[in-house]
């Protein structure tokens, strides 16, 4: 008992893990990402993966309000051009892309925290490898601290 | 006194064009006023804020504040009239969502202090003098309202029972509004009192939209003629009409202008400017990133367009002034 509090204790206080979340489509990314799973590969914990029918289905509101509930990083995995399930999905995203990341920087949000990644179902390698180098980009840049939480918005104010 | 209900209008971070829709009622306005008890509304009557103060709690039937959170005095009036109103109801796009005075959250205090009294043409400031909110001279202290970093909605700052949509809300909302509140015919906490579908619904054009929208180049309305029967999306000019609730009877398009948003979004989205940015992209028709960015940069400012009446109530709320830079 004693020994779990002391080595709960530094948890609390340890470095920061940002927290990403990722939209997956099911016919590629989401599939890749489980095989990566039974493939038994290593790669950062900090991802929470949301399943989606399509990358096309990822509504921008989607990504801001990920954003605005304490989201550090936002990834979206979609299937490679021409491949879609659904024949237009991904590029509906790839254009939404383009413009959100626009709108993102210019609100101050840097470009590492929001990333597209054409992966399909037997890229296994290349989920872990974004995964790993998104999650270290954006533990580089700290913590984004958007929650819509009272306190942030007085901060927000009396800054 | 009366038994008539109690009702209040204020402003905060606003233009006054709030007000003058009450006015715009026009002859609508002589029954409103034999209808209710006008208890404050320092813009047209000689009250004062100690004649607020001096009221109990909760007496005011309905308080319609207009503008934006701002200064520290306006959100000491906000917090003062939630206090004294049965229902506070927020009035017009800056109270609902921000409104225009919400896109300085593009900027933080010094920049926008920093513009308006030293860099501004017409500015003639050689002593460098900047509002202070306490300054003692001579033994004499004097106290401004302070400036505050960020614009907030007033729902940001107290609780708020209905709003009003709209820059201004158009006569005839506020009409209905009024009819249903103080009818006693009370809509469920929070109802933003308009029609809940998007403007297209109730566009004129509705029929001149093609099957299939898809755009190559995004136009400014001062850059072509436009035509007055077609579709504005059809004709490449950003209208906000998907993404923004009716109400308006279409006004804008009925002048032919694109729809700038100001009713805000319907019920169904929370984000009016995701949702023209979602809707507006996948109408670009190629597949090839460069072309892609080509399109979409014919869109000068896509925060001004996308989030002109509502970047405070947006999910990002403000932008991070220690965050990325836009490269230009």
């Amino acid at each position: 008992m004693r020994n779990r509090q002391l080595s709960r204790a530094p948890v609390s206080q340890a470095a920061f893990e940002p927290k990403i979340v990722a939209f997956f489509c099911n016919w590629c990314t989401y599939l890749a990402a489980d095989l990566a799973g039974t493939s038994r590969m290593k790669y950062a914990p900090n991802v929470r993966v949301i399943r989606l029918m399509c990358s096309g289905r990822v509504d921008p509101q989607f990504v801001l309000d990920a954003f605005a509930q304490g989201a550090d990083g936002v990834l979206i995995g979609g299937c490679h051009p021409g491949d879609c399930h659904y024949q237009e999905g991904n590029y509906k995203t790839l254009r939404r892309y383009h413009l959100l990341k626009r709108v993102l920087r210019e609100m101050g949000i840097e470009e590492e925290r929001f990333r597209l990644e054409w992966i399909s179902a037997a890229e296994a390698d290349r989920v872990r490898n974004a995964i790993n180098d998104m999650v270290e980009k954006v533990r580089a840049l700290g913590p984004l601290q958007l929650e819509a939480k009272p306190e942030n918005i007085q901060e927000e104010v009396t800054a | 006194m009366s038994g008539k209900p109690k009702v209040a209008f204020y402003w905060c971070s606003s233009c006054g064009g709030c007000e003058e829709t009450v006015v715009d009622l026009a002859e609508a306005i002589l029954d409103v006023v034999a209808a209710v008890e006008i208890v404050f509304w320092p813009v047209a009557l000689d009250f004062k804020r100690k004649d607020v103060e001096a009221m109990p709690d909760r007496s005011i039937t309905a308080t319609f504040l207009n503008g934006a959170i701002r200064t520290t005095e306006q959100e000491e009036m906000a917090r003062l009239l939630r206090s004294k109103s049965e229902l506070l109801v927020a009035f017009g796009s800056c109270s609902h969502l921000g409104g225009i005075p919400g896109l300085a959250n593009l900027f933080d205090r010094e920049s926008i202090l920093k513009a308006v009294y030293f860099e501004s043409a017409s500015t003639v400031n050689p002593e460098g003098v900047v509002p202070a909110a306490c300054h003692s001279d001579n033994g004499h202290t004097v106290v401004l309202p302070e400036f505050q970093n960020t614009v907030r909605t007033l729902d940001q700052l107290v609780d708020v029972d209905y709003y009003v949509p709209g820059c201004p809300p158009p006569p005839r909302i506020l009409r209905t509004a009024l009819q249903a509140l103080l009818g006693g015919d009370l809509p469920a906490k929070g109802t933003v009192l308009a029609p809940d579908c998007a403007l297209c619904d109730e566009c004129p054009r509705k029929d001149a939209k093609p099957e299939k929208l898809s755009i190559a180049e995004f136009k400014r309305p001062q850059n072509l003629i436009i035509d007055e029967q077609m579709c504005l999306l059809a004709q490449g000019l950003v209208c906000m009409g998907p993404a923004t609730r009716s109400g308006c009877e279409a006004a804008c398009i009925r002048g032919n202008m694109p729809c700038s948003g100001c009713c805000g979004p319907t019920s169904r989205a929370q984000d009016q400017g995701a949702k023209i940015l979602s809707c507006l992209a996948a109408l670009v028709e190629s597949k090839d990133d460069a072309e892609i960015d080509r399109v979409l940069n014919t869109i000068p400012d896509p925060i001004g367009t996308f989030y002109r009446y509502g970047l405070p109530g947006s999910f990002l709320r403000r932008k991070r002034m220690n965050g990325a830079q836009p490269s230009k």
